[in-house]
Formats: C-alpha cells, sequence, structure tokens
C-alpha cells in the first residue's frame, strides 16, 4: 500500500509541472506585454514597469524565478489589483468556492447514489425512467442554463430565495448556488450508480446471500453498495473538475466573490499572473484530489494495488 | 435503429434546417439595432416571432445565426478531434508495446489537466479568434477518442486479415489506412456523436463568460448571457436561446446512447 501510495505521487508530479509549464507559456508567448494599453506610456516607463516585475529577463529565468517563488507559496504580484499578490487573492476567495464546492459535492453523492440505487432497485418501472429521464436532462442542460432559470423561477418569480450574494443573510444564500452545482453531478452518478449497481445485483454472490434469507435492503447495503461504488470513485476526478468549472459560473451569475469570479475578472482584465495563478492552483488541487480518489480507490479494492 | 435515434436525428435535422434557413423567412438581420423597439415581446406582428433584445435587435434570427455558429464550431472541433485521436490511438494500439504505453501514458497524464482553464488562460493570451476556438476544443476532446480507437485497434490487430497483410509484406501505414481504420468506423461514429455536445458545451461555456465568439457575432452562449442581463423584464431572451441549447445538447446525447446501444447490439447478436 505504501509503494502504490508512493508511486502514485511521484506520476502526479510530472502532471503538474506540465500543467505549470504550459500555462507559464501561453502567458508568456502571448502578443503584447500585460502593461500595453490604448494609452502608449513613454518608453522611460514602460521600461521600468518592465524591469519592476522583472519582465525584461529572458524567458527561462522568469520560469525558474516563478518556480522558485511558487515552491515557496508565492504565485507574484497581481498585475491589476495593485498591492495585492496573488496568494493573497486566492486565499480571500478560496474559502467562499470551497464551501460551495464541499456542499454541492455532498448533496451530489446523497441524492446521485440514493436514486442510482433505487433505481437500479425498480429497474424497468416507472419509478426507474422516471429518474433516468431526469438524469439525461440534468447532463444536457449546462451550468450556466440551469443557473439562469432557477434563478429566475425562485427568485424572481416567485420570491423564495434571494437570487444574488451581497444583500443576502443567512444560509439561504447558499441554496441555489449550491443546487445548481450540484444539478448535473446528481445526474451522472445517478446513471453510474444505476448501471454499477445492476452490474452487481446480477453476480453469484448476491444471489448467495439472498439465498441465506438475508432481505434486500441488508444486501445492499452490507453486499452490494461497496463493490458497486468503484465505477462512482472513478468518477470522482473528473466530477470534481467539473464542479471546479461549474463555479466560475455559478459565482459570476449569482456574485459570489469566490475564485471562479477572479478568475473571469482576471481573464477579462488581462491580469496575467492572476490567471496563471490561478490556473497553477486548480490544477494542483484537481491533480492532489485524484491522488486522493486513486488512494481510496485502492483501500476499497485492493486488487488494484498489485496491477 | 431505435426509435430513440430516429427522433432525435428529427429533431437534429429539423434544428440544422431552421438554423439555415430561417433567417431568410426574416425581414431583419442579426445586428440592425431598432430603437423604436427594444424588448418586444415574442409576436407575429412585424415578424418579431421571438422578440428583440435591449438593442432592439431581432432575436429570432440572432438565435438562427447563433445555432449556425454554435454547430458549425462544434463540427469543426469534433473533426479536429476526430483525427487527431484516430490517428494517436490507432498508430499506440497498432505499433503496441513500449511505444504504446508511453503513448498512453502521456493521455493519461493529459487527462488530469484542467484543460478549460487552459483553453481560458489561451484565449485570454492571445487575441480571440474563431479559429483558436475550435482548435482549442478540439485540442482537448480528443483523449476519449484515442483511447476507445486504441482499445478497438489492439483486439484488431490480431485478426486473420491484419496478420495476411502483413504477411504479403504491406506496410505499417498502409495496414493502418486500409485494414484498421475502416473497421474502426463504426465505434468512431458513436464517439463523435458524443464528442459534438461536449464541444457545443465549451464553446458556449466560453462565449457565456464573453471569451468566445465577439459581438456583434453571437452564439447560443452568448445569447444566454446576454438573456441573464435581462432576465427580469424580458425573460424570453434568456427562456428561448437557453431551451434551444439544452434541446439540441440532449438530442446530440441520445444519438450518441442511441446508436452506441445499436452498434453494442450489432455486435453482440
Amino acid at each position: 500500500m505504501l509503494r502504490y501510495t508512493l508511486l502514485r505521487i511521484l506520476g502526479a508530479i510530472p502532471t503538474l509541472l506540465l500543467v505549470i509549464a504550459l500555462a507559464f507559456l501561453m502567458v508568456h508567448a502571448a502578443p503584447g506585454g500585460p502593461f500595453d494599453d490604448e494609452r502608449v506610456l513613454p518608453a522611460e516607463v514602460a521600461a521600468n514597469i518592465e524591469a519592476a516585475y522583472h519582465l525584461d529577463d529572458s524567458l527561462p529565468k522568469q520560469f525558474l524565478d516563478y518556480m522558485s517563488g511558487l515552491l515557496q507559496g508565492d504565485l507574484g504580484p497581481s498585475y491589476r489589483y495593485v498591492d495585492y499578490s496573488v496568494a493573497e487573492l486566492i486565499g480571500l476567495a478560496f474559502p467562499y468556492s470551497l464551501r460551495l464546492g464541499v456542499m454541492a459535492m455532498a448533496l451530489a453523492l446523497i441524492v446521485g447514489v440514493g436514486a442510482g440505487t433505487i433505481a437500479a432497485l425498480k429497474q424497468d418501472t416507472a419509478l426507474d425512467r422516471i429518474v433516468m429521464g431526469f438524469s439525461m436532462t440534468g447532463i444536457s442542460i449546462p451550468v450556466f442554463v440551469i443557473a439562469p432559470v432557477l434563478a429566475l423561477l425562485f427568485a424572481v418569480k416567485l420570491q423564495w430565495l434571494p437570487a444574488g450574494w451581497s444583500g443576502a443573510e443567512g444560509a439561504g444564500r447558499y441554496v441555489l448556488p449550491v443546487v445548481t452545482l450540484a444539478l448535473p453531478q446528481v445526474a451522472y452518478l445517478a446513471r453510474l450508480t444505476r448501471a454499477s449497481m445492476i452490474d452487481v445485483l446480477g453476480r453469484d454472490f448476491i444471489r448467495a446471500a439472498r439465498a441465506q434469507g438475508l432481505g434486500m435492503a441488508t444486501v445492499v447495503r452490507v453486499h452490494a453498495l461497496r463493490p458497486a461504488m468503484l465505477p462512482v470513485l472513478s468518477y470522482l476526478g473528473p466530477a470534481i473538475a467539473a464542479i471546479l468549472t461549474g463555479s466560475v459560473v455559478v459565482e459570476e451569475i449569482f456574485g459570489i466573490p469566490g475564485l471562479g469570479q477572479f478568475f473571469v475578472r482576471g481573464a477579462l482584465n488581462r491580469d496575467y499572473t492572476l490567471v496563471l495563478g490561478i490556473v497553477v492552483f486548480y490544477a494542483a488541487l484537481i491533480v492532489a484530489l485524484n491522488l486522493v480518489v486513486d488512494i481510496l480507490y485502492a483501500v476499497l479494492d485492493p486488487r488494484v494495488r498489485y496491477r | 435503429m431505435s426509435r430513440t435515434i430516429r427522433i432525435a436525428g428529427f429533431i437534429l435535422l429539423c434544428v440544422a434546417a431552421a438554423a439555415i434557413v430561417g433567417p431568410w423567412f426574416s425581414p431583419h438581420d442579426y445586428l440592425t439595432t431598432d430603437f423604436g423597439g427594444p424588448l418586444l415581446p415574442p409576436s407575429a406582428a412585424d415578424a418579431r416571432y421571438f422578440g428583440t433584445d435591449d438593442l432592439g435587435r431581432d432575436l429570432f434570427v440572432r438565435t438562427m445565426t447563433g445555432v449556425r455558429v454554435t454547430l458549425v464550431v462544434a463540427l469543426v472541433a469534433s473533426l479536429v478531434s476526430l483525427v487527431i485521436g484516430v490517428a494517436y490511438g490507432a498508430t499506440a494500439g497498432f505499433v503496441g508495446g513500449r511505444v504504446d504505453a508511453v503513448m498512453m501514458r502521456f493521455v493519461d497524464t493529459l487527462y488530469a489537466l484542467p484543460f478549460i482553464f487552459l483553453v481560458i488562460l489561451l484565449m485570454v493570451a492571445f487575441e480571440r479568434n474563431f479559429l483558436l476556438i475550435f482548435v482549442a476544443i478540439g485540442a482537448i476532446n480528443w483523449l476519449d477518442m484515442a483511447r476507445i480507437v486504441r482499445g478497438q485497434t489492439l483486439s484488431l490487430r490480431e485478426q486473420e486479415f491484419v496478420q495476411a497483410a502483413q504477411l504479403i509484406g504491406v506496410g505499417t501505414f498502409g495496414i493502418i489506412r486500409r485494414h484498421i481504420a475502416p473497421n474502426l468506423v463504426g465505434i468512431v461514429v458513436v464517439y463523435l456523436t458524443l464528442t459534438i455536445p461536449q464541444a457545443i458545451l465549451v464553446e458556449s461555456f466560453l462565449s457565456f463568460l464573453g471569451l468566445g465568439v465577439q459581438e456583434p457575432q453571437t452564439s447560443l452562449g452568448s445569447l444566454v448571457n446576454g438573456g441573464v442581463a435581462q432576465m427580469e423584464a424580458a425573460p424570453w431572451l434568456l427562456l428561448i436561446p437557453a431551451a434551444l441549447l439544452a434541446l439540441i445538447l440532449m438530442a446530440f446525447n441520445f444519438l450518441g446512447d442511441g446508436l452506441r446501444d445499436y452498434f453494442d447490439a450489432r455486435k453482440s447478436s
């Protein structure tokens, strides 16, 4: 197990380096500098700014400086939010995104796995078809369509919940963003759980357990759930990435001051260091969480360790 | 062919036909502003079938041109991913051995990348142009295709007709082109129909954030974005493009699912 874990960690390092290098090169290959504006700066001023941000160094040196800063948790200064470092901005914004993401993921897991299991147990009944129909719809409708439609319905028309973040108080303001973010994942997880549960329920050891006289509920809980969760677990990596991406849209629509909103603002303002820093941060987060999923997988299914 | 395939295909044909032909049946165009009538609700009067947006532009024609842009981006991006994915997967699967291991390890590495963020970075760094969107979306979507094609090629390689071709001295490239590729068509078509909605999603996501198609050009994503800004005063600006986008995505997903079942059933029978 230790060997497996160490190998996985070693395997994750090149991935991370690749993202950082790609992202860094993209930003620096950009035509025009970050401070090019409609108003042309005097040559001396431009040179001073470039020197202050070390933009006059050679590209390899800039990359090495960036990497050494990165290892110390320094992502450089923001080009637009003067006096803020990128790390400080991420520190300010990330807690909102984290809270949102964790709640959405929990909701998606509970509802998705629950609905999928029920659909599998009631296979080919009307209930099954309703769950699957809903889940196909959920997969097909993008987050940036669900979010405004829910806001229009529940906030503007019915006025049950606040539509925006600012001015709203309490837990109510989390409801719409979390539900929006969770819905597509609920749909995926329900489909995935149903398919794998049907597969597991057809195996011999389930029939043996039933033949011993165990009730269906016990069989599912004790024998079927764990093997049926393996495909769900391997989907968690992509699900995490999807929730981070969705969070960008949800934060933008509901006006939540999270990382996604900073990312979009940074992208539109051409705040290169901020955008680069957030990409690197997201990449590290995704790679780390994928690592956790891989290790959990090996815990649940010991065969994986010896492959 | 199941009923799902036929219904989904029919819906897609209707939407595509409406997008191509629709604007000809309207006296308006997609960028003329009408100061007499911003935010007109949908009505048959004056041929404002979907109403007008906040600048008085005709939403029917804008939506139809948006569908055109969305479909073209999706098709071209899917073709890019098709070419890269099939070439990469077939090569890895056919050559096999250490080359295959290295090539697939590389795909695994790419899988873990937060691609959508890199695409956004690309859009920020370079001026947003149409071609770049195609290429960027195609460049993210080839991974699944490469994996599927590789798996299929691995099993095809062991078949007698491939060994026969090797025996009479056909080169590697010739075998891939003449003997492997034609046998991949079925599975590639299935995954292509599932790649298209993903490409549509990425394009509309970028356009929604204002990083994709630029005004006055439009796509379904940027129309939804415009609709969000006006949703209290004029909900149809949001609901019509959103419903159309959902319809297209759903039809493609059902089509892909149906085709996969169809090919699976044919293979096992």
